[in-house]
């Protein structure tokens, strides 16, 4: 008796992976009549979100100053090791870097530079045509990745909410921050 | 038995080796289709000259023989898949005068061709000296082994039906009713043998690309790569053919002229070669045994049972 | 021209034959027994047995090789099986069965040449074959059939592993 319904069940558990088959088919050929996803893509350009990875740019402030404040962190995270830069200061107490060099030959458009980024300075953008016939020519310096604008943060400048003092701005001037507390007095 | 003219067999042979060139482009172009791509499109009409693109590839790629295979064998392996595979095709019938050869062994002939097909994976394998080449023949022979009995048990019920071997008189026996119909287990189980004896995905285990490179043709280029590759593709044209003439009434069809009907069912069989290419996963390699002879070789049995039974209670004449 | 082409085919197993005892290379070997195999196929097919010769090929070339293609290959055979062929392949060694299989062809010769051998000119077709197999020799059927049946239940009891479809 129970050799019958471990009979019973076992065919119903073959018919269920039968039918099964049956289903995948069925479904793959309702695809005969939908959409291709891919384009003709030297003619058509696929459509690419903003925050597609692609080749990576250096952006500026609303201001128009460099954003990126050669903290190394991107270099540091970069799995590859494909980015070098060398800190500089200029006479307002403000960063930058002197040189900011990738190598897109090395460069697996992670994203991590850009998650790593405290200024959101260095940006992926939806472009990814990068092909070049000699290979130092993916070596691509400071001033081939400054941009002009501030490209996926429009408003954000670090400077301004930051709390280190530069030239026109002191400590406390910035947005949302208190005036600094003079630790030698004993008032509250 | 009688011959068909040299002309009839030049045309046959030719479109057969045409079908398989084509196929090349049609496959590559279905399962775009089914995967929401666009294919190979550029070159010419719908791409179709990719397909004489592709040959002046693979013929003018260098035709190297490693050092350590058995030069001989080597050689030799895809020659047999490429001669056994055409010269099977010569006892389909095509229509009622078109075809190579009525000869009242025909199914027997079919069989013993398929059988002999699986000495190309297994000697390529050898030859080859390596490893993963050698598991893929290995896989090759148990698999076509166990899978040809099925193959050979499935069709005896068509053959208690019409009462011959001559794949002639079986499609004239299926003038009125195909069958597919009183033989629709048959079918299956022929179907899934096919797929398997043709090394078509789901049944693609002697050259599974993920755990053994590309099995027993790893080790091959150029033009005995293309043979293997062309090869496969009559493979797949014969046994949709076969399974016309003997399942679906191969010529027999209203309005359309014979030639075209069987042209166009086995096109529909070809199509659906692809479309489980497209579809279905492969399954491990113990459960494709347990598979063959815990359940197609039973089915085949009970099928083979029910047709004799039938066919005694209505008749020895029916 | 049938003579022609019987004659070629008979050359042409046992020469390939001769070829299995010689060569080295055991997979060589099987090759040239396939070979010899299918030469026989076609003599069978040139006397009428078109069922025999169609079965040769499906049974013994197809399936029987294969296997023992399969086994070859699974043992690895190396260099030094080559060499221990070699040794076997001494004069010493195969002269003895030469001689008592010389006698055989002597002896075969002798009846062909009296020309006792039957000339079988008629086409033997399947049902011809199971009436045959089914009539007077059904008892060799029957006691094959329980061979293969106790290989099979063997078999099945030598692979068993646990009792669970799995």
């Amino acid at each position: 008796m129970a050799g019958l319904r471990q009979i019973a069940m076992q065919g119903r558990a073959v018919l269920g992976i039968v039918l099964s088959q049956f289903r995948t088919l069925w479904r793959v050929l309702g695809h005969t009549f939908t959409r291709a996803d891919t384009v003709q893509y030297p003619e058509q350009k696929p459509a690419l979100s903003p925050r597609y990875r692609g080749r990576i740019v250096l952006t500026r402030d609303p201001d128009g100053e460099e954003r990126c404040v050669a903290c190394n962190l991107c270099a540091v995270v970069c799995p590859v090791a494909c980015i070098a830069l060398q800190k500089a200061e200029d006479a307002h107490g403000r960063w930058y870097p002197e040189f900011f060099r990738i190598n897109f030959s090395r460069c697996i458009l992670c994203g991590l530079c850009e998650e790593a980024c405290p200024t959101y300075a260095i940006q992926l953008t939806p472009d990814f045509e990068m092909a070049e016939y000699d290979r130092r020519n993916m070596v691509y310096e400071k001033e081939h990745l400054l941009i002009d604008g501030p490209g996926k943060y429009h408003d954000y400048n670090f400077y301004r909410v930051a709390g280190k003092s530069i030239g026109g701005k002191d400590k406390g001037e910035a947005e949302h921050e208190a005036p600094p507390i003079d630790i030698h007095s004993l008032l509250p | 038995m009688s011959v068909g003219s040299p002309l009839n067999i030049g045309l046959i042979l030719g479109a057969v080796i045409a079908t398989a060139a084509v196929l090349i482009w049609v496959e590559r172009r279905l399962l775009a289709v089914w995967q929401d791509r666009l294919g190979p499109n550029r070159l010419g009409p719908l791409g179709l000259l990719q397909v004489a693109a592709d040959m002046i590839k693979i013929l003018s790629k260098e035709d190297w023989v490693p050092p350590f295979a058995d030069k001989g064998v080597f050689v030799f392996a895809p020659t047999v898949i490429m001669v056994t595979m055409l010269t099977a095709f010569a006892v389909v019938p095509i229509a009622p005068d078109v075809g190579i050869i009525d000869f009242n062994f025909g199914l027997l002939y079919f069989l013993a061709l398929s059988s002999l097909s699986v000495y190309s994976a297994v000697l390529a394998g050898y030859a080859s000296n390596n490893k993963y080449s050698l598991y893929g023949a290995l896989r090759a022979s148990a698999q076509t082994l166990s899978y040809e009995v099925f193959m050979g048990l499935s069709v005896m019920g068509v053959v208690m039906l019409a009462g011959t071997f001559d794949l002639r008189v079986i499609v004239e026996a299926q003038q009125n009713l195909w069958y597919i119909v009183p033989q629709c287990l048959g079918f299956a189980v022929f179907f899934i043998a096919a797929l398997a004896e043709s090394h078509r995905t789901p049944f693609d285990l002697p050259e599974a690309e993920h755990e053994l490179v590309a099995g027993f043709h790893t080790e091959y280029s150029g033009i005995k790569f293309g043979m293997f590759f062309v090869g496969e593709y009559i493979g797949i044209t014969l046994s949709s053919a076969m399974m016309v003439t003997l399942f679906f009434g191969g010529w027999h069809g209203p309005l359309l002229p014979p030639v075209v009907w069987f042209v166009l069912k086995t096109a529909v069989f070809i199509m659906l070669f692809i479309l489980i290419r497209g579809s279905l996963p492969r399954p491990r390699y113990d459960q494709l045994m347990a598979f063959g002879w815990k359940v197609m070789l039973p089915l085949a049995l009970v099928n083979l049972m029910l047709t004799g039974a039938l066919v005694l209670m209505v008749g020895s004449d029916a | 021209m049938l003579l022609t082409l019987f004659y070629t085919a008979a050359a042409v197993a046992v020469i390939s034959t001769a070829l299995v005892v010689t060569q080295l290379n055991a997979v060589h070997a099987l090759l040239y027994l396939i070979l010899s195999l299918i030469a026989s196929a076609v003599v069978f097919y040139l006397m009428g047995a078109y069922f025999a010769a169609l079965l040769e090929v499906i049974v013994y070339a197809g399936a029987v090789m294969v296997l023992f293609l399969f086994v070859v290959m699974l043992l690895n055979l190396g260099q030094r099986t080559i060499e221990q062929e070699q040794a076997w392949l001494q004069p010493g060694s195969w002269r003895g069965p030469a001689v008592l299989a010389g006698v055989l062809l002597t002896e075969l010769l002798w009846v062909l040449a009296t020309g006792s051998a039957a000339e079988t000119g008629h086409v033997v077709s399947s049902k011809e074959v199971g009436i045959r197999l089914f009539g007077p020799y059904v008892l060799a059927v029957e006691l094959a059939s329980m061979l293969l049946l106790a290989g099979l239940v063997g078999a099945y009891h030598l692979a068993r592993r646990g009792g669970r479809l799995r």
